[in-house]
């Protein structure tokens, strides 16, 4: 098993640097110079030379790969154009607001992706079974923003019941629970939907196996073949899904944060693509980069953990 | 039996196309049947809710969401087709070249696909919109860019299959040059995965550029872009709802009705799945498993 982690690991790291040129090159593919930009249009030339020389834009490129991959593995991004803040400063803030509604979305997704997921697929064809997954891929059709808009219209500006944006002083209080119900369910419908839909049809393929004909001929009851049997074997292709859904959740975490006005990473990202905030932009990105990778690596450990005949091929 | 006919007779299909009917005919026939242009203003009528004389309300400059909607049907087909386009051809030719040729030109072509799989979709395309700036050619490319890597796998584990086959080994034996074997002999046999594969991706297409849209980085005003307009209209949501929530159903019908259609084609392309005829039991459990 070591083995096997260190040999997931070590192909993990090309794909790390490759991530890191990509995001690194996203100022120098960019039209325009960040030295001018930053130094406001009615700089001097000298001003724009003088900021040049101090960002190291004037060094050959690779040295400045360089300096920016060994800056960025002590998490040192530089200052943020528009603030003047340290980078990583606001990250700190923003990025464990992100975290939290990510794991509260996928956390509510995969129990009810998966619950309904095994009602549909110990049921193919009856009508739970139709009705849910119909739901699931209207969820999945429907955008997230478009979602969060209604479900804000509903419940905060009809019902009243749910505050419409914003996040509370803490999540574990009453407002704060408040203010997470609507982002972690407008973040983690696409995904609940998906979980549904695979562990519906891995479920299926499972229960047609031999071995379940086996648990059942020798007069398990049908729970015992269901949940010890079956679920176990269907939840391979699902644990695969849950690492590849958390990485889409950050990503979709940007439109989210959007809508209901969340102070997370998104909304850095965002605000500094507007405003042409590269070392914002490049922080953001390779952070989100980074989790996906690292989280799609523990997922294959996981996986490998679960289903040891991946192992050994 | 043929594909065509198994794909008439798969319902979930059958409703896919019902919705795309609707989408491509006000695509097509928007100079008829929108009561305005898209940047008809009339500040005299600005937000009013639906109702006969305008069915789905009007905006904050008055103009008819109607005629907003029904010429934002162009637009976003026009993301959704080019968009795949882009990743459709580009990816596939990746994945043709790194799976017949195999050895470093495969690892370095996979290497950069993994590399860019390694962004959630989204964000690549933020990531490529920051690069090329805000406007709707460049959501195109941002969203195509980000389905390259998708394409290249599919097509290179096919091509990956295929290229061990007898047939190819002969065309080999007749002298044939590399670029006749990949298109004439390869890609015909490989097709039914891509299809799929850019039916489904169609939708995700018009997702992802809404959400950029809406992100204020798509088309921007006065075009009726579908996530454009929903962003403008989140702000007027307590009192003037309408405005963003029509707009999203026009998104949600397509991307529904790709998303079927998709589903459709994948299971009539698979020939281990019944599709039942009219009058038929439904599906055999075991037939749709065995697809998955």
């Amino acid at each position: 098993m070591f083995e096997y982690a260190m040999r997931k690991a070590v192909n993990a790291i090309p794909i790390l640097i490759g991530v890191s040129i990509l995001v690194f090159l996203l100022v120098h593919l960019t039209p325009g110079d960040p030295a001018r930009l930053l130094a406001g249009p009615e700089a001097y030339e000298e001003d724009i030379e003088a900021i040049r020389e101090r960002l190291g834009l004037n060094d050959p490129l690779h040295i400045q790969y360089w300096r920016f991959i060994s800056n960025a593995v002590r998490l040192d991004f530089g200052r943020s154009f528009r603030t003047q803040r340290p980078v990583m400063q606001d990250i700190r803030t923003r990025f464990p607001n992100t975290l939290q509604m990510a794991m509260v979305a996928i956390t509510w997704s995969v129990i009810v992706g998966v619950s309904i997921g095994v009602y549909a697929g110990v049921r193919p064809n009856s009508l739970g079974d139709t009705v849910s997954m119909a739901s699931a891929l209207v969820l999945v059709s429907a955008p997230s923003f478009w979602k969060g808009l209604l479900l804000m219209l509903v419940f905060a500006y009809w019902l009243g019941w749910l505050p419409a944006s914003g996040m509370g002083e803490s999540f574990f209080s009453a407002d704060g629970i408040k203010r997470m119900i609507m982002p972690a369910i407008t973040l983690g419908t696409g995904t609940a939907a998906v979980m549904a839909r695979m562990t519906r049809s891995s479920m299926m393929e499972v229960l047609n196996q031999d071995y379940i004909r086996t648990a059942r001929a020798k007069g398990l009851g049908e729970r015992n073949v269901i949940y010890r049997h079956a679920l176990k074997n269907a939840m391979i292709p699902v644990v695969t899904l849950i690492g590849l859904q958390l990485g889409v959740l950050l990503g979709g975490a940007v439109i989210t944060e959007q809508v209901f006005a969340w102070p997370g990473i998104g909304t850095l990202v965002i605000n500094g693509i507007n405003a042409r905030d590269y070392p914002m932009v490049q922080a953001c990105i390779l952070l989100i980069a980074v989790i996906f990778v690292v989280v799609n690596l523990l997922v294959d450990l996981t996986y490998s953990l679960i289903d040891p005949r991946i192992r050994y091929n | 039996m043929n594909v065509l006919v198994r794909l008439s007779r798969h319902r979930s299909a059958r409703i896919g196309l019902f919705c795309l009917l609707l989408v491509f005919g006000a695509a097509i026939f928007a100079p008829v049947l929108a009561p305005e242009g898209y940047d008809d203003q009339n500040l005299a009528m600005r937000l009013q809710p639906p109702s006969n004389e305008s069915p789905l309300g009007t905006d904050q400059l008055g103009r008819q969401l109607t005629s907003r909607i029904i010429w934002g049907a162009q637009i976003s087909l026009q993301i959704a087709f080019l968009a795949t386009g882009i990743g459709l051809l580009i990816g596939s030719a990746l994945g043709l070249v790194a799976g017949y040729y195999g050895g470093k030109i495969d690892r370095l072509i996979m290497g950069f696909m993994d590399v860019l799989l390694a962004f959630p979709g989204i964000l690549l395309a933020l990531a490529v919109v920051a690069v090329l700036g805000p406007g709707l050619y460049n959501v195109m490319i941002a969203v195509g860019i980000s389905g390259i890597p998708r394409f290249a796998r599919l097509v290179r584990g096919s091509t990956l299959s295929v290229r061990e086959k007898e047939y190819i080994e002969a065309q080999h034996g007749l002298g044939a040059r590399d670029i006749r074997i990949l298109t004439k002999h390869i890609l015909p046999n490989i097709i039914g995965p891509i299809v799929v594969l850019a039916t489904l991706r169609v939708g995700t297409s018009i997702m992802q550029a809404a959400g950029v849209s809406f992100l204020g980085l798509g088309a921007q005003p006065p075009l009726p872009d579908w996530g454009g307009m929903v962003s403008q209209g989140r702000h007027l949501l307590r009192s003037e709802w309408w405005v963003g929530i029509f707009p999203g159903v026009a998104i949600l019908i397509t991307v529904f009705g790709f998303n079927l259609l998709g589903d459709g084609v994948r299971d009539a392309l698979d020939p281990r799945v019944r599709i039942a005829k009219k009058g038929d039991e439904p599906r055999e459990a075991s037939a749709e498993a065995g697809r998955r």
